[in-house]
């Protein structure tokens, strides 16, 4: 099970996030549970300065940008895999 | 055409070679459709559709047939290359060379940064949190977070594009101006205390991520902003052009000389005051002030109400209320006011 952590608090930016690593997980059958962290002292115990954060498996691996999909599907099966 | 610029970029991470290639192409092909924009639009609205020069119908058309694609052409272009510069800065390296700083040096310093600095005024909380914790003082991280989206791209090329380099290079002077002006005075006035109180006991985070990117990278963060940035303001240039053109073509010769003229004191308020409430429609708005100034309408007015709209807004307010005190947003929202309506009155003196 891949842990994604969606940081933002529900701007346009951080809606497209999520729905792109959806459709990723899907596209690639992960097994995944995705949270969406929406309050600010929440996402602030990250180390970010801009929303949305990307967190898989407990590890920042993005922040202020939508990374694009193939940088998705890269991390995403990549974390599917080592478990 | 975008999808087979992003096809190539992505081949382009196995074979790096090809990738400037396909840039160097774009960009020629831009130069040559940015520079026959003026023949074609002249030729469809007074050959193909038939229609008199001088005429009412006419004039408005070919303004709108020039101007779409020529702003929409500016636009790509332009955030193209300012996102290739902004993948070299990050908001995380930007607090680290603002830790410190003392005021004056570091306001100046701030707002510069605030100008390449990529930003999303959705941002605003967890950056300000990031700046003052860090060590980074209130008025500078003010200086910043005034600048930012005041000077943002859209705005510049817009105007860059409908008044010329002058009116563009103003803007950003008097923008900057503001924004140091503005964190200064912000920091002499001690407002600490007006922050909210949990921003001051948290514990303070390491910095984030560090990147190593490669220039196909660069190159594919750019295109990636270009098509988000265009993609969310190109209806708002579309209509904003076609309410312009509808003035440019019906509305007569210094018609607005009295009510938006040097001469009537109350219309710099009057233009801050307007723009306040009217945020997203920064793109749509440039053109329609530019046609107003063609009506007699003066540059100092209009450089206030542009910088209102872009620089003070509503949701940006409402976003920083979670982490400001209201005493210490009516003061951020007064001074930069008044820095407008101060700018607004020398243009109108000056120039």
């Amino acid at each position: 099970m891949v842990k994604i952590k969606v940081l933002g608090s529900g701007c346009a930016n951080c809606k497209r996030l999520e729905a792109l690593v959806s459709k990723v997980v899907a596209a690639h059958n992960i097994q995944a549970e995705i949270e969406k962290v929406t309050d600010y002292n929440e996402i602030m115990k990250w180390p970010i300065l801009s929303t949305p954060g990307l967190v898989i498996n407990d590890k920042l691996v993005s922040s202020g940008r939508i990374p694009n999909e193939a940088e998705l599907t890269t991390w995403l099966t990549g974390a599917a895999s080592q478990r | 055409m975008g999808q087979a610029i992003s096809t190539v970029l992505k081949s382009g991470q196995r074979r790096p070679g090809s990738v400037y290639w396909v840039v160097g192409l774009a960009a020629v092909g831009w130069v040559i459709a940015y520079s026959s924009i003026q023949s074609l639009a002249d030729w469809l609205a007074y050959s193909a559709l038939g229609l008199a020069r001088g005429s009412h119908l006419g004039e408005a058309l070919a303004f709108f047939l020039y101007d779409v694609p020529k702003i929409l052409l500016l636009l790509s272009g332009m955030i193209f290359a300012i996102s290739i510069v902004r993948t070299f800065f990050s908001p995380e390296r930007t607090r680290a060379m603002l830790g410190g700083k003392r005021q004056g040096v570091g306001n100046a310093l701030a707002a510069l940064l605030g100008i390449v600095t990529p930003f999303c005024s959705c941002s605003a909380v967890p950056l300000f949190i990031g700046f003052v914790e860090s060590g980074v003082p209130l008025g500078v991280t003010f200086s910043f977070l005034i600048a930012a989206p005041t000077i943002n791209e859209v705005a510049v090329v817009m105007l860059y594009g409908l008044f010329g380099w002058r009116v563009a290079g103003l803007y950003i002077a008097s923008g900057l101006t503001i924004a140091i002006i503005a964190g200064i005075v912000i920091g002499r006035l001690r407002m600490e205390r007006y922050v909210e109180d949990f921003v001051w006991q948290r514990q303070v985070t390491a910095s984030g991520l560090e990147e190593h990117l490669t220039w196909p990278d660069r190159f594919q963060r750019a295109w990636d902003s270009v098509k988000e940035i265009v993609g969310k303001v190109w209806l708002y240039v579309m209509i904003g052009i076609g309410v312009g053109a509808a003035i440019h073509g019906y509305v007569p010769e210094s018609a607005l000389a009295g009510i938006m003229g040097k001469q009537a004191w109350w219309s710099v308020p009057a233009a801050v005051l307007l723009g306040i409430p009217l945020y997203s429609n920064a793109a749509g708005v440039i053109p329609v002030v530019s046609a107003l100034m063609e009506k007699g309408a003066s540059l100092g007015t209009v450089l206030a109400f542009m910088m209102s709209v872009v620089g003070l807004s509503l949701p940006e307010m409402i976003i920083l209320r979670r982490v400001l005190k209201p005493q210490l947003i009516a003061v951020f929202i007064g001074v930069i006011a008044v820095a407008i309506v101060i700018t607004g009155y020398v243009f109108n003196l000056v120039v």
